[in-house]
């Protein structure tokens, strides 16, 4: 061991490493390898929003912004807001830009928690939630959910993990890795639990752009009594295909964004003014391409659905995001064994679904932001993978 | 409807199979719709577009402008239609503008389209004048970049 590893923080080596970390270096080196393993848009961003960027350049747009970023930012994002799920805020005071929802998830627990302060996590969860609260000195508690619930998190599930430390509920919807959205009632049942227990929720709404079948996406903070408690996140990387941008932002009440901001200026300063150009475009002239983007996903959902119940894997239908979480007990392996041989055999990368939470195992998390034709070869070499077990 | 000739427009060869899974149809139902879209020509043929220079070979491509005098009850029609009989022709389309028809021309050589634009074109009747442009390169047609370099980039797996 070398000498400097007992010099981190205890916090550092808490945060177990990344479960994807050995299949991304075995599947990077094949060069016929067909990947459903990558969390991000096959899209590249639409050319008038890189056009916009590149024309901010020319014009000038390389200093810092406002810590909280470019006015006017804030205002398409107030105004996107009100259009869309009549909230109203204060693009002075109730939003924050951000490098990603990412920062905006670390800042908002550390400007929430203490020492000792628990967060419950309905799993399976996007990767990060878990790391970012450790780091912030809190303790997660995971909420396992299970495929006979489609993976929805329930106020009595939630219950059960409830203690006087509980101070933050964490959740994602829809849901990266599984694709769960959950209907109003089901919300409703969880502002109750939000409200009976006085907890802070954040929601973080990343994929709420990307709803299918005439699903409309419910904001939490638009749920009678929510939008005080709640702190709300999103971005332009999943809906606007700008992953590499950097650009998320959160919306909360004016004493939430003045500490994340208190932890944003000193650390980051502000998210890149580059990134955020090209997303005043894409605020203000994006939605017929998002839509686009949207209808194609919406045609490999269907397509992916259909081929995984071809092939007798126990598979829900997706309703949100671009990932589908089928179950693979019935092949005897585990969800770790089952994507290392996959990748070896097939040269087909997917992602185990314990690495999004313990009660992820037994599944695997195939995403569909690829080509109609990968998705159809991806399919083949898995039939071909599963007849040969 | 509009989403089956969509997915068709852009890959005409798509499997029935995929195409029903994609819009959440039976295949009966997607055969059906086919044979009815081709029967009303909406649908009007299945082409492949072809990069023939990469292939090797080189034909030239005129643009055409064309002034015509339009005729008595036809207008246009009647000398559009001597026009596009041609097999050199590829295309023609009536114009607003500073001149009437546009016609696409292919050749195997320069001296070939000038050729027929000579012999063949500038003199049929009602043909008032032609003003001959040559194209240099296909940079998307039909929607295709001809040369995309926009590979994908991202990494093989992120969570």
């Amino acid at each position: 061991m070398n000498k400097w590893e007992e010099n981190l923080s205890a916090a550092v080596k808490q945060v177990p490493p990344s479960g994807i970390r050995k299949f991304f270096d075995v599947a990077a080196k094949m060069d016929d390898v067909i990947t459903l393993g990558i969390g991000e848009p096959d899209f590249v961003t639409p050319w008038h929003i890189r056009e916009s960027c590149v024309y901010g350049l020319e014009k000038g747009y390389t200093s810092y912004s406002t810590n909280k970023g470019m006015p006017l930012l804030r205002k398409e994002i107030a105004a996107l807001y009100k259009r869309s799920h009549a909230l109203e805020y204060d693009p002075e005071e109730e939003i924050i830009v951000t490098v990603g929802v990412s920062e905006a998830v670390d800042l908002a627990l550390r400007a929430v928690l203490d020492q000792g302060d628990e967060v419950l996590i309905p799993e399976p969860c996007y990767v990060s939630y878990k790391a970012c609260v450790i780091l912030a000195g809190g303790i997660p508690v995971p909420v396992a959910t299970g495929i006979e619930n489609e993976f929805r998190v329930t106020a009595d599930a939630l219950e059960k993990y409830v203690t006087p430390k509980t101070k933050v509920l964490l959740i994602g919807y829809p849901n990266n890795p599984t694709g769960t959205v959950l209907t109003a009632e089901e919300l409703k049942g969880i502002a109750a639990f939000a409200q009976k227990h006085d907890l802070i929720v954040l929601s973080d709404e990343i994929y709420g752009d990307l709803t299918y079948g005439g699903l409309e996406h419910i904001c939490f903070s638009s749920l009678p009594g929510m939008k005080d408690r709640t702190i709300l996140f999103n971005g332009f990387s999943k809906a606007y295909a700008m992953t590499g941008w950097r650009l998320g932002y959160a919306l909360a009440n004016p004493v939430f964004i003045e500490a994340m901001n208190k932890i944003h200026q000193y650390t980051m300063l502000c998210a890149p003014v580059t990134a955020q150009v090209a997303g005043i475009e894409a605020l203000q002239n994006g939605d017929a391409n998002m839509h686009k983007m949207i209808h194609e996903y919406d045609r490999r959902r269907h397509l992916i659905y259909e081929g995984f119940c071809r092939m007798g894997l126990k598979t829900f239908e997706p309703k949100g995001a671009f990932y589908i979480f089928p179950n693979i007990e019935s092949t005897g392996m585990t969800s770790e064994e089952f994507v290392e041989n996959l990748l070896e055999r097939e040269h087909v990368a997917v992602i185990p679904g314990n690495a999004f939470g313990e009660c992820g195992e037994g599944f695997i998390r195939c995403s569909y932001a690829t080509s109609i034709d990968k998705i159809s070869g991806a399919l083949n070499r898995i039939e071909n993978f599963l007849k040969n077990i | 409807m509009r989403e089956l000739l969509e997915l068709l427009e852009h890959d005409a060869r798509r499997p029935v199979k995929e195409l029903a899974a994609m819009l959440n149809k039976s295949e009966f139902e997607i055969e059906d719709a086919l044979k009815k879209l081709e029967a009303n020509k909406v649908i009007m043929s299945y082409n492949t577009l072809i990069d023939w220079e990469r292939f090797g070979d080189h034909n030239v491509t005129s643009v055409i402008e064309v002034n015509v005098a339009p005729q008595r009850e036809v207008g246009f029609d009647a000398i559009a239609e001597r026009i596009y009989r041609f097999d050199e022709v590829k295309s023609v389309y009536l114009m607003s503008g500073s001149f009437d028809l546009l016609v696409i021309i292919e050749g195997q050589s320069l001296n070939k389209v000038a050729d027929f634009v000579a012999r063949r074109l500038s003199t049929i009747e009602g043909v008032t004048s032609t003003r001959s442009h040559f194209m240099l390169k296909a940079y998307k047609k039909d929607g295709t970049i001809m040369d995309d370099k926009e590979n994908d980039r991202r990494l093989v797996m992120t969570p």
